[in-house]
């Protein structure tokens, strides 16, 4: 069903309350996920109108191979974002692609704005949009529970996917994030808060269509070679054993796991937040994205007494490496319990947990030094105090006063009014959990999606001793052309050793994309330039991009921070974007 | 006669794995559906997961239904499918008592028990057995996740 003529396209138009189905596009050239978003963007994108305009698209895109490979499994989300103004991506898994693929749909398209608060149902053969105005204010797990009465058909059970908002999607929180099947997200960048514009509480797709099977005996083959590799070998083993957490303790023994808004950089602590201590004392269960064997979705279990007579309640949460640092290690925590206590909080409001973890450290370290009070707080913020930081959430959540509803739309906004600029821990967006070094701090600043997933400059900065700028920049570059092909396949990146550039072709090959295979390599080079352009078209521009401070003062196993080199490899990577967007 | 049996679907992290692959082996289909073993959750994420196959009955009920001998009965329970003499009349779907039959295109999608799911599934929820062992059914001892009987 994916043929190499054109995509096939669901865009459904809010205020209209019509949809249509699009033959789109050249799927030779632009591949799928990534790609396909940008060309969406590029054709129905307003790039000049701000953010929160009805008209601007919210995109949902999948790829050639979703469905047909293990670990092929993740959904690109692409809009205009409100927390930046600037064209932005955000990438989930779930159930969603294969939703997306056996409901026969390459792309989602979304534009204007519902007259009441709705929910979009969508299938292969049914499309609707159902007012929900009862759902407003609704915390992310009961807007779940209720939409899955509401939306359920005959055999949709386990085929069908929901992905909703909460209350801080509704506020426009800048980075509210949008909760796909409870336990994934679109989460950086403000996807929730596009959304919430769009009035628009939760999507339902079902996957309930059925396509003859591509290929022959090459498909079954190396179908099974894939899936031997990344269940019957090490190689995604950690991923399912501890799941990203096991890089707690590693990063933290490298000096470069952020402590208490990034004021440290390691802490003896770590023992009792690590991927050990979770997997040991809190682990329930791994369960997987629909499509993908390596199941690294790891689910704790948090048990709180409400009352004397030992009653309890429980609740499932799921944590990963970074929102683990986020909630935990940047906040002062040294509970593994209380790492999932506010895990959960996030969770309901629907905010993205490192932006959230990120803002309130921001925001205690200036109530410690005396730039706000607990007037602007309402409730007292002190690093290691688990209570506050869970009413603190809630407050970040719902927007509750002006100082809240301005830490809504990030940490920098809430510096420029308040002061602490200097120890905001922001790159682009508030920062991920990597203080590796400077290669690290000047990717983040400066790259696509201002995240870790841009490139692995993390790891660069672990292996590389020398300080060498062109070598840095080349790797930046480089990096993220073979995440491009990745990311428009659309594959988990956890599966990018399995997935190499030549496994990708024969894939595609086997699959009858043999015009695909051929031009993967130009194709996703120009995906890349093509998404830069975009982002600069929406008025970003890399020669401004701002380090605060605070990276300057942090000591990671290299050492000191060397500024001069940070800025060098900074400047050098802004010129290396302005010459992929300007040819 | 062997039988497929899903007895340790608590380990189940549903992945979707053997329903793809029943699908493209067996009935030579790229579908969540068109296959002998589908996988539902049980409610959202947090309740786990279940398989919807084929049970084996014996007498069968689905056969029994069938007005044209599409489906017959197998010897050791279950039955065995023949798509060119359906006429789409949806009997068997309604008379399975576990919901196990899917009806594609009219045409009746179900497990017959080959048993070339049972490798895909990387944590051992699935297995093909002579007799259905009733301990077996009871007891879901440790053999997970493709790698670990390594250790
Ligand atoms: S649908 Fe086909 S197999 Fe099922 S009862 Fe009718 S004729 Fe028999
Ligand atoms: S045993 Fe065969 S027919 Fe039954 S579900 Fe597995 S692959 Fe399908
Ligand atoms: S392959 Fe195994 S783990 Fe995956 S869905 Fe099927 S039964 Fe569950």
């Amino acid at each position: 069903m994916w043929t190499q003529e054109h995509f096939r396209v669901l865009h459904v138009d809010l205020t209209a309350r019509k949809s249509r189905v699009l033959e789109f596009g050249n799927p030779v050239d632009a591949l799928g996920g990534s790609g396909l978003a940008a060309a969406l963007y590029d054709e129905y994108g307003l790039p000049q109108e701000p953010a929160h305009h009805p008209d601007q698209p919210l995109i949902f895109a999948i790829g050639p191979l979703t469905g047909y490979y293990p670990l092929m499994s993740k959904v690109v989300c692409a809009f205009k974002s409100p927390y930046h103004e600037q064209y932005a991506e955000s990438h989930a898994g779930g159930r969603m692609a294969l939703a997306m693929r056996f409901a026969g749909y390459h792309a989602l398209m979304i534009t204007g704005r519902a007259a009441t608060l709705s929910v979009l149902q969508a299938g292969s053969r049914s499309m609707q949009i159902k007012d929900v105005h009862y759902l407003r204010g609704k915390d992310v797990f009961s807007t779940g529970k209720l939409l899955r009465s509401l939306t359920r058909s005959s055999d949709s059970r386990g085929h069908r996917s929901i992905i909703r908002i909460g209350p801080a999607g509704e506020k426009g929180s800048s980075y509210a994030c949008i909760n796909v099947d409870t336990y994934r997200h679109f989460g950086r960048l403000g996807a929730g808060a596009i959304m919430g514009l769009k009035n628009l509480k939760a999507v339902a797709m079902e996957g309930d269509a059925d396509f003859q099977m591509p290929g022959g005996k090459a498909y079954a083959k190396i179908y099974k070679d894939f899936f031997q590799k990344v269940t019957a070998t090490d190689m995604m083993r950690k991923y399912h054993d501890l799941g990203t957490p096991q890089n707690l303790i590693p990063l933290n023994e490298l000096k470069s796991l952020p402590w208490r808004n990034l004021q440290a950089t390691s802490d003896p602590a770590v023992d009792r937040i690590s991927g050990e201590t979770f997997a040991e004392e809190l682990l329930l269960r791994q369960t997987a994205c629909a499509g993908c064997p390596v199941g690294c979705v790891h689910i704790g279990l948090l048990r709180q007494q409400f009352a004397k007579d030992h009653e309890f309640l429980y609740r499932q949460v799921s944590y990963d490496y970074e929102p683990i640092f986020a909630m935990g290690s940047m906040l002062g925590l040294d509970a593994a319990s209380n790492v999932l206590v506010l895990l959960e909080e996030t969770e309901k409001v629907g905010l993205d947990v490192m932006s959230a973890g990120v803002a309130l450290a921001w925001a205690t370290e200036a109530l410690d030094t005396g730039l706000i009070s607990e007037k602007e707080t309402l409730v007292p913020l002190r690093f290691g105090d688990v209570k506050g930081y869970a009413q603190a959430i809630r407050h970040l959540g719902l927007a509750s006063n002006d100082f809240y509803k301005t830490l809504a739309q990030g940490s920098l906004v809430a510096a420029e009014k308040y002061g602490g600029g200097d120890f905001a821990c922001v790159l682009g967006q508030e920062m991920a959990g990597y203080a590796t070094g400077e290669v690290y701090f000047a990717s983040q600043a400066t790259s696509f999606r201002h995240s870790h997933l841009d490139t692995g400059a993390y790891s660069y900065d672990q292996k590389r001793k020398e300080q060498d700028t062109d070598a840095a920049v080349k790797f930046l570059v480089e990096d993220e052309q073979g995440r491009m092909e990745l990311c428009s396949m659309v594959s988990c990146l956890f599966a990018r050793s399995v997935y190499t550039h030549d496994a990708l072709q024969e894939a595609l090959a086997a699959v009858e994309l043999t015009d695909m295979a051929d031009n993967l390599t130009q194709a996703s080079a120009n995906v890349q330039q093509l998404r830069w352009k975009l982002k600069i078209a929406t008025g970003f521009d890399p020669h401004a991009v701002k380090i605060p401070k605070r990276f300057t003062e942090v000591e990671t196993w290299r050492g000191k921070i060397d500024e001069t080199f940070m800025w060098d490899v900074q400047k050098n990577y802004a010129d290396a974007i302005m010459k992929m967007a300007s040819t | 006669m062997k039988v497929l049996l899903a007895n340790r679907m608590e380990r189940c992290i549903g992945c979707h794995s053997c329903s793809l692959a029943c699908a493209r082996q067996v009935h030579k289909k790229f579908s969540w559906s068109m296959a002998g073993i589908r996988i539902h959750s049980s409610g959202g994420m947090t309740t786990g997961f279940e398989a919807k196959l084929c049970v084996a009955c014996n007498p069968a009920p689905c056969a029994l239904a069938c007005p044209t001998d599409a489906l017959t009965q197998r010897e050791g329970g279950g039955v065995k499918v023949k798509h060119s003499l359906c006429i789409r009349c949806g009997a068997c779907a309604e008379a399975c008592p576990v919901d196990a039959i899917y009806l594609g295109e009219g045409l009746p999608y179900l497990c017959i028990h080959c048993g070339r799911c049972v490798p895909f599934c990387p944590q051992g929820c699935l297995e093909l057995v002579d007799e259905p062992d009733k301990e077996a059914a009871l007891a879901p001892e440790c053999a997970p996740f493709g790698h670990m009987e390594e250790q």
